[in-house]
């Protein structure tokens, strides 16, 4: 015993200099694997105020694009308008439109929560987004963030008034997404080279692909609502091993200056969800 | 100014830097992060102990994962360098005593030649243990060479204009050994 108290004494620095090191690898991997909640909530309430003051002076200098973007998406939606589309009276059979968008508080899937975008990073491998939106404020986990041009990313955490944004520019990003030209689906990902691209996997080689086709949102992912805008096709590269293609593509989000986003609050998620599990519970 | 304060000060403006300029940084390639916060453990006071440095840099680290969202990533490359600084600094002091006569290591201090190899070594292993980590979760050979050389060679070249940019006087201090 007396040995172990000298062997101790004698060696401390590097003892201590272990210990060390074994705490912060383990807060490393135990984090890769399970997202340690409590680690983000800490350090969103940390880190949160200094975003905040740090953004509101980088706002500033960043108030020109944001407008742009803002009166492009404007733009988008207004063209969107029914008052836009009018054909000659001529239609022989009556339509009634289903759409209850002012009495149909039930029929409603996707509820939109504005979020002020306060600290983001893009050169990092995983890359996350700061909120300025938060639990109380109705923002949970699993819900999905779209920017003014495009898919931003997924919440993972949340603290009482902020809320962390896994960033499509995340290595364990992944969705579920389908060209809008021919509907074939496929995922995206991000293989950390450039944060000007993302990948989409899983289009097989039949299908039919020009650089420029759209990338879209399907209605099987329960984040998003379908028909988002994801990104263009930047380049289509053969995978030779396969007889499947791995596509470049160019997102519609400029992650480099984004300051607003919209949380995507799916209503209806928590009963397909609960069937979903119930049904696999009876089947096992 | 007390060295304690100097230090806080430093301890702070480093991370800020880091955080607020540097990874916002429109990126250069995928190989190249600029990493420039560990200076500040490179110019802490000779007089620390090794354990005191140990734990300082464990706690740097990790203030800094606190914004990156990387928990002990940094934490570990931080107490590694931290843990290894007495060591390098004792097999490259030349002048003899300078460790007592100086407040911490400088060009000044330990004069020019060992004192770049002080930081390209402690920069090379802050790298090598950051990327490695980095690593073992994703990437290729290529990757961990091309980043460690690239990163290591773009750091090197931010601290010697922070050398020039702000330069740090040390006294000669006699008769406090």
């Amino acid at each position: 015993m007396r040995n172990v108290f000298l062997f101790i004494r004698r060696h401390f620095n590097f003892l201590f200099f272990l210990v060390l090191q074994i705490v912060a690898l383990s807060f490393l991997f135990r984090y890769n694997r399970f997202h340690e909640a409590a680690f983000l909530n800490v350090s969103t309430a940390v880190t949160g105020r200094i975003n905040e003051h740090y953004n509101d002076i980088e706002y500033y200098f960043q108030l020109k694009k944001t407008n742009d973007a803002l009166v492009r998406e404007n733009l988008r939606l207004r063209q969107q308008l029914k008052e836009n589309y009018e054909g000659p009276d001529s239609a022989q059979r009556i339509i009634s439109d289903t759409i209850k968008v002012d009495s149909g508080r039930s029929i409603l899937k996707y509820k939109i929560l504005e979020a002020k975008v306060i600290n983001n990073t893009t050169s990092l491998q995983n890359n996350y987004l700061t909120i300025h939106r938060g639990f109380a404020q109705g923002v949970r986990p699993n819900m999905g963030v779209v920017g003014p041009q495009g898919i931003v990313g997924s919440v993972v955490n949340v603290s009482e008034n902020f809320a962390i944004v896994m960033s499509m520019l995340h290595r364990n990003f992944g969705l579920v997404a389908r060209l809008k030209k021919g509907g074939e689906t496929g995922t995206i990902d991000w293989d950390g080279v450039s944060p000007l691209y993302v990948n989409f996997r899983g289009i097989t080689k039949s299908a039919k692909i020009a650089v420029g086709d759209t990338i879209i949102t399907t209605q099987t992912s329960s984040l998003f609502p379908a028909n988002l805008m994801i990104g263009t096709v930047h380049d289509i590269v053969p995978d030779n091993t396969s007889n499947f293609y791995v596509l470049k593509i160019k997102p519609a989000t400029n992650f480099f200056n984004i300051e607003y986003a919209y949380v995507i609050d799916n209503l209806q998620y928590n009963e397909q969800k609960r069937l979903e599990d119930s049904t696999r519970k009876k089947i096992q | 100014m007390s060295e304690l304060l100097k230090n806080t000060i430093r301890f702070v403006l480093f991370i800020l830097v880091q955080v607020f300029i540097l990874f916002k940084m429109p990126p250069l390639h995928r190989f190249i992060t600029p990493y420039l916060y560990f200076l500040f453990i490179l110019w802490l006071p000779f007089s620390l102990s090794r354990a005191a440095l140990t734990l300082i840099g464990f706690f740097y680290g990790l203030c800094l994962d606190y914004f990156t969202m990387t928990p002990g990533l940094h934490a570990a490359a931080c107490t590694l360098i931290a843990y290894v600084r007495p060591f390098v600094i004792g097999l490259l002091i030349s002048q003899e005593g300078a460790d007592k006569n100086y407040m911490s290591p400088s060009i000044v201090s330990m004069g020019w030649a060992p004192y770049a190899t002080y930081v390209v070594v402690l920069t090379l292993l802050h790298h090598c243990y950051l990327v490695l980590l980095e690593w073992l979760s994703f990437g290729s050979l290529m990757y961990f060479l091309g980043k460690v050389i690239a990163s290591t060679a773009v750091s090197l070249l931010l601290i010697l204009l922070t050398e020039l940019l702000f330069f740090r006087k040390q006294k000669f201090r006699t008769n406090t050994i």
